[in-house]
């Protein structure tokens, strides 16, 4: 699966996709592909803040916890609800129905520092 | 150099190559490099095994072969259970406890003849396990010496495949011309499988109908392979070490280094029904013996999650007043039951079935209830099956 190039990418592997005046927050297919069968995806409430680089929030996959990385700072305006009850769309639609947040960005917030696309492909090759 | 044993390379069974090319992920374990999953994923391979058949390489787990006239008197003397009781051909759960009573390992025990026994220990504990067993050929003047028994590490010559799920013996069955309907739970027999001289347990880890199969590590791709055929009308699939994980934490089966360890005993663990005073001395029977009377101090308890989350192993087990009682040791969630559960260790006075307990996960605290274990129990089967032994 190719990385959606309308997407920016943190090291951690989390995309975030700029949609209006607020940005969508998941995490990458090669996260999903390493992590296995998620099973439970514990999200902030909505209202809460998150800081860039700051761990808000966690993926259980069978075997194992893995910290969530925010790629900006902001506020919570909506978590994805249909993770309750189907944590799986993680695995099989990482770039849509398995987003995991909504976030209205702090003032100044800026993707500038995140890899486009091709940056993260090159940086999948160091990590494999 | 160092002698620290994370540094000692890993080790890999004759299956290794296959595994990789069936898109494996090779991870460490016990020592030994082996498959956590493949590409179908945990919870396919999951529920693969609880609907059909699926095939596991167990080729890391270790081999003892104990052999010679002393035989069965040594076995008396080195593990809790009455070895006595085995005709040949039959297996027994067991456990080698040090003289405090704690468990070095937990084993199954195949009386194979009258002087042959197999013993399958634990792939981490495997050189711990031989040299206790060597340790214990000249024991307390029992008149045990290592002139009437042989101990034999039979790995790496030979490996182990086990084939778990309903429709295991008729996958089985189509490899092999010996009729294995008959077998029993926790039986043995010697059979062709796959045109090759095999060992064929009726043993498992799963919880499920299923069948352990030891045979020469020569034969291990081809054994695999008529296996994964026979089973496609079945939708085989090959199964790792993730699976292998869920699966025996929902039949509430004990794993070495959660559940049991040197500083647990079998009592705590649940599983003093292995125990066997009346047959006579043996190693950590005093300290078993104080245990019984006394009363254990603490139970291992099944858990279930009342809200969403995930427990594992280390997360504290509290009262709902927030009090800490103890640990859990293992954690997941259920594919079968669609739960999420958990196992773990409590005082006595609280492992009370139905109790509200809390366990934390990280700085949050889950509500859960203390359940009755097994998590999972599979439907009995039509034809009446040979008991397993006591």
């Amino acid at each position: 699966m190719s990385n959606p190039t309308d997407c920016r990418y943190t090291r951690e592997h989390e995309w975030v996709r700029k949609d209006g005046d607020t940005y969508v927050v998941g995490i990458t297919h090669y996260a999903q592909d390493s992590l296995g069968d998620v099973v439970f995806v514990e999200l902030p409430e909505v209202g809460a803040s998150i800081s860039e680089g700051a761990s808000f929030g966690v993926v259980e996959s069978v075997k194992a916890a893995s910290d969530l990385y925010a790629p900006l700072s902001g506020e919570i305006v909506e978590v994805n609800e249909r993770l309750r009850d189907e944590p799986d769309l993680v695995n099989h639609h990482p770039y849509d129905a398995g987003w995991m947040l909504r976030v209205r960005g702090s003032a100044g917030a800026s993707l500038d520092g995140l890899m486009d696309a091709d940056a993260y492909a090159v940086y999948l090759e160091t990590v494999h | 150099m160092t002698e620290n044993p994370g540094d000692q390379p890993l080790r890999r069974t004759p299956l290794f190559e296959t595994h990789v090319s069936l898109g494996g992920r090779m991870v460490p374990f016990g020592g030994w490099e082996m498959p956590v999953q493949y590409p179908a994923g945990v919870l396919a391979e999951h529920h693969a095994v609880r609907n059909g058949v699926g095939l596991f390489d167990i080729g890391h787990m270790g081999q003892v072969e104990v052999s010679g006239a002393g035989s069965l008197e040594y076995l008396q003397w080195l593990t809790p259970g009455d070895v006595s009781r085995l005709e040949d051909g039959q297996a027994q759960y067991s456990f080698l406890c040090a003289d405090d009573g704690g468990v070095i390992d937990d084993i199954i025990i195949y009386r194979i003849g009258p002087d042959q026994f197999l013993v399958i220990v634990n792939a981490s504990n495997t050189d711990v396990d031989f040299a206790w067993m060597r340790a214990h050929l000249v024991d307390g003047g029992r008149g045990v010496s290592q002139y009437l028994v042989n101990l034999t590490l039979l790995r790496p010559d030979r490996t182990l495949l086990a084939l778990q799920g309903p429709q295991s013996l008729e996958t089985l069955q189509r490899c092999s011309a010996t009729d294995l309907s008959g077998l029993g739970y926790y039986r043995v027999m010697s059979a062709m499988v796959a045109g090759v001289d095999a060992l064929v347990a009726r043993t498992g880890y799963t919880g499920e109908r299923g069948y352990e199969i030891a045979f020469d590590e020569c034969d291990a791709g081809a054994v695999w392979n008529t296996l994964l055929e026979a089973g496609a009308e079945f939708g085989i699939v090959p199964c790792g070490l993730g699976a292998r994980d869920t699966l025996r934490l929902e039949a509430s089966m004990p794993l070495y280094g959660h559940e049991l360890a040197r500083s647990v005993n079998p009592y705590e663990a649940g599983l003093s029904r292995v125990i066997r005073f009346e047959k006579g001395p043996f190693v950590g029977a005093k300290a078993l013996q104080a245990v019984q009377s006394s009363g254990r101090v603490r139970a291992l308890i099944g858990l279930e999650l009342t809200v969403p989350g995930i427990a594992r192993m280390g997360h504290q087990i509290l009262l709902p007043s927030g009090e800490v009682i103890g640990e859990a040791t293992s954690g997941g969630p259920s594919p079968t039951l669609r739960k999420s559960i958990a196992m773990g260790f409590v005082p006595v006075a609280q492992a009370i079935e139905g109790a509200h307990l809390c366990v934390e996960v990280r700085g949050r605290r889950l509500d859960a209830r203390v359940v009755a274990m097994p998590f999972y129990k599979r439907a009995p089967a039509k034809r009446r099956e040979a008991s397993p032994p006591g």
